[in-house]
């Protein structure tokens, strides 16, 4: 009896599936279509169905008469991904799939340049990314000629083109000798995203300092402050005054403005006076005896 | 009686009983709302006039104590109030008298000399403000002299700042995931020294804004022993200036109580650093900036604010160094008046006297904070 059950169980499900194999041959769907654009599905059958349409973040029905063609106008599927297409109808259902693939015309750029921020004459210490989509946000796999053009403050251009690979294309770039504001651009076709940066001095060099007599002070004051390329420290910079006199110290610490640091210190006799920023150290000075 | 009057009657036994045990044994957060009642009113010995000046001190009956004065004639009571709490908003402004102790120096029949320690609870510790004390015989009882200080005032004038500032635009929420931001400032640490003392482990050192945009900055550090397992964390807490302009360099400490030296292998040292609003001034000089040698070894010297802004709060913190230029010690103080400008306001740094004995050299910064204002 089991083994009479079984038997009539497995031919059933053999039946259907064999059905529904003769009636996938008959629902015809493009192989793949590019995002946004129109297409059509074609069914062989007669009588009435549901047509649903899956994919990636995106589900379409429709209620179709069998063997006339389903016609999906312009923008009905804009997601890239392999979409699952289902013809349910009285006598059951069918299904097959295809791809949407992205639009070949780069949209928009995700351009990721790091650091904002780095010193001059850096080699290689400028990265960028590019990630390309297509109109509908999706990402373009296909190899895409990707223009990246660094541009220094006084206009010299550094360029690179590059590939993308798997909808991705990055590339590494010098600092120049000069401190500015530095555009960073790629380009794919027409399409194209800038980022700055800012290309700022290194390590003041030679730093040299001066005093004056001013009533009972000593008026000190930095020659003005550059890096080892020329170029001018920023503000803000913080320069150390240090007096050791006999007895004693005074230190202040002093912002650079306007190039030069400057700070009025009590005069002592025999006082050595010196200068450091950071790490980098200045001349030393005595006053009186 | 019903069982609910039973609950209600030993509820209100309960409560009572607390109420006693609260006011007879009050815990140490309770004290300063507990109106006293000085326990000694008379002053028939120096030391009964000193130790009701310093209840009068610590209840705030700032008249009273004024009253008790030999020398009230030289300053007003308000001018009394402000010599302990500060004329400017400072350190002292918002904090209280936790306890005081009284150390008698010297006595004849009609004088003698005691010395007062205030020690004031404020928002960063224990502040310490101790007062040599005259007291005279005026018939049977006896009276403070008080050590009264004349605050130094700065005369009305307008102070031209042409002061530098960085301010920070950081990407926005509806920007695309890829759109730029601004880098945190790059710093590191350019020493770093660990000791063992008898309380436990400091890891000192100095770390460098080394970028050209200010910095708020802390450090962090794990001890590791010989299996790389981590045996403590522990950060820099308020032992740093946390505010660094370009290229300015500050001390830090951190301590890791009951750890040991020995056990440690290796020290995983984390500096952290953001990019924050900031301000290049005010500037602060270190003025007679001296390391005194056991006995009572320190670092001491006086603060003077180059700039038109009032600094209510400063830190000073020293960095000591032996003859190979090897930091020995950091240690620092927060300096309980407030900075006017171009005024003088000293500070005097205690250092442990085996540590004192290998000090060859000292660096000194200042950390500023002003009321109202920015950083």
């Amino acid at each position: 009896m089991k083994l009479v059950l079984t038997f009539l169980l497995g031919s059933l499900i053999l039946a259907v599936i064999q059905t529904a194999h003769a009636q996938d041959e008959s629902l015809s769907v493009p192989q793949s279509v590019e995002a946004g654009s129109a297409f059509s599905i074609q069914d062989a059958g007669s009588g009435e169905g549901t047509l649903y349409i899956v994919g990636p973040g995106q589900a379409l029905r429709r209620t179709v008469q069998l063997g006339t063609s389903v016609y999906f106008p312009a923008g009905s599927i804009c997601n890239a991904g392999r979409y699952v297409v289902i013809l349910a109808q009285a006598g059951g259902t069918m299904n097959r799939s295809f791809d949407v693939t992205p639009v070949m015309a780069p949209a928009s750029l995700s351009f990721l340049a790091k650091p904002s921020r780095l010193p001059v004459g850096l080699h290689d210490g400028i990265t960028g990314a590019v990630y390309v989509f297509d109109v509908y946000h999706n990402l373009i796999a296909t190899p895409t000629l990707i223009s990246f053009e660094l541009s220094s403050p006084s206009g010299a251009v550094q360029k690179q083109l590059v590939s993308t690979r798997a909808g991705a294309a990055w590339t590494e770039m010098d600092s120049t000798t000069e401190e500015g504001k530095s555009k960073f651009v790629a380009r794919a076709g027409d399409v194209s995203s800038t980022s700055i940066i800012r290309q700022v001095p290194g390590d003041p060099c030679d730093l040299k300092i001066g005093a004056q007599p001013s009533g009972g002070e000593l008026d000190l004051q930095t020659a003005p402050v550059r890096d080892c390329s020329g170029n001018p420290v920023p503000d803000g910079t913080i320069v150390t005054f240090t007096e050791t006199y006999p007895g004693g110290q005074s230190t202040v610490d002093v912002p650079i403005k306007r190039d030069i640091a400057e700070v009025k210190m009590p005069a002592h006799d025999g006082a050595t006076i010196t200068a450091a920023s950071g790490v980098v150290l200045g001349n030393q000075i005595r006053w009186g005896k | 009686m019903k069982k609910g009057g039973y609950l209600a009657l030993s509820l209100a036994v309960a409560t009572v009983v607390l109420i006693v045990i609260g006011c007879v044994w009050p815990v140490a957060a309770a004290k300063p709302f507990i109106i006293k009642k000085s326990l000694i009113t008379s002053s028939s010995t120096p030391e009964e006039a000193v130790q009701n000046l310093g209840q009068d001190i610590e209840a705030h009956d700032w008249q009273k104590a004024y009253e008790s004065f030999a020398n009230k004639n030289q300053f007003t009571e308000q001018e009394f109030e402000l010599d302990l709490t500060g004329y400017t908003t400072n350190l002292r402004t918002y904090s209280m008298l936790d306890h005081f102790s009284i150390w008698p120096l010297h006595a004849s029949e009609n004088k003698a000399d005691i010395r007062l320690e205030l020690d004031w609870a404020t928002v960063v510790g224990t502040d310490v403000d101790t007062r040599n004390l005259e007291v005279v015989r005026s018939g049977d009882h006896w009276n403070v002299v008080w050590p009264f200080t004349k605050q130094s005032t700065v005369p009305p004038q307008v102070i031209p700042v042409n002061y530098l500032r960085w301010d920070v635009i950081y990407r926005g929420a509806g920007d695309d995931w890829g759109a730029q931001d601004v880098d945190a400032p790059r710093v590191r640490i350019v020493d770093m020294h660990p000791v063992q003392r008898a309380d436990g482990v400091l890891v000192m050192g100095e770390l460098l804004n080394d970028d050209v945009v200010p910095a708020y900055v802390s450090v962090t550090a794990t001890l590791q022993a010989k299996d790389k397992s981590p045996i403590a964390t522990e950060g820099s807490f308020d032992e740093i200036s946390h505010v660094l302009l370009p290229k300015q360099v500050t001390p830090f400490l951190i301590q890791f109580p009951d750890a040991q030296l020995s056990e440690v292998d290796s020290i995983n040292m984390k500096p952290f650093a953001i990019l924050v609003p900031a301000s290049a001034d005010p500037v602060i000089e270190i003025d007679n900036q001296k390391f005194n040698p056991a006995p009572n070894a320190s670092l001491s010297g006086q603060l003077v604010n180059q700039s038109g802004q009032v600094v209510n709060v400063a830190h000073v913190i020293g960095t000591l160094y032996d003859k190979t230029g090897q930091l020995v010690w950091v240690a620092d103080q927060y300096v309980d008046s407030a900075l006017l400008p171009q005024t003088p306001v000293a500070f005097n740094i205690p250092i442990p006297e085996d540590i004192a004995k290998n000090v060859s050299s000292e660096r000194t910064v200042v950390a500023t904070f002003s009321f109202g204002g920015a950083l």
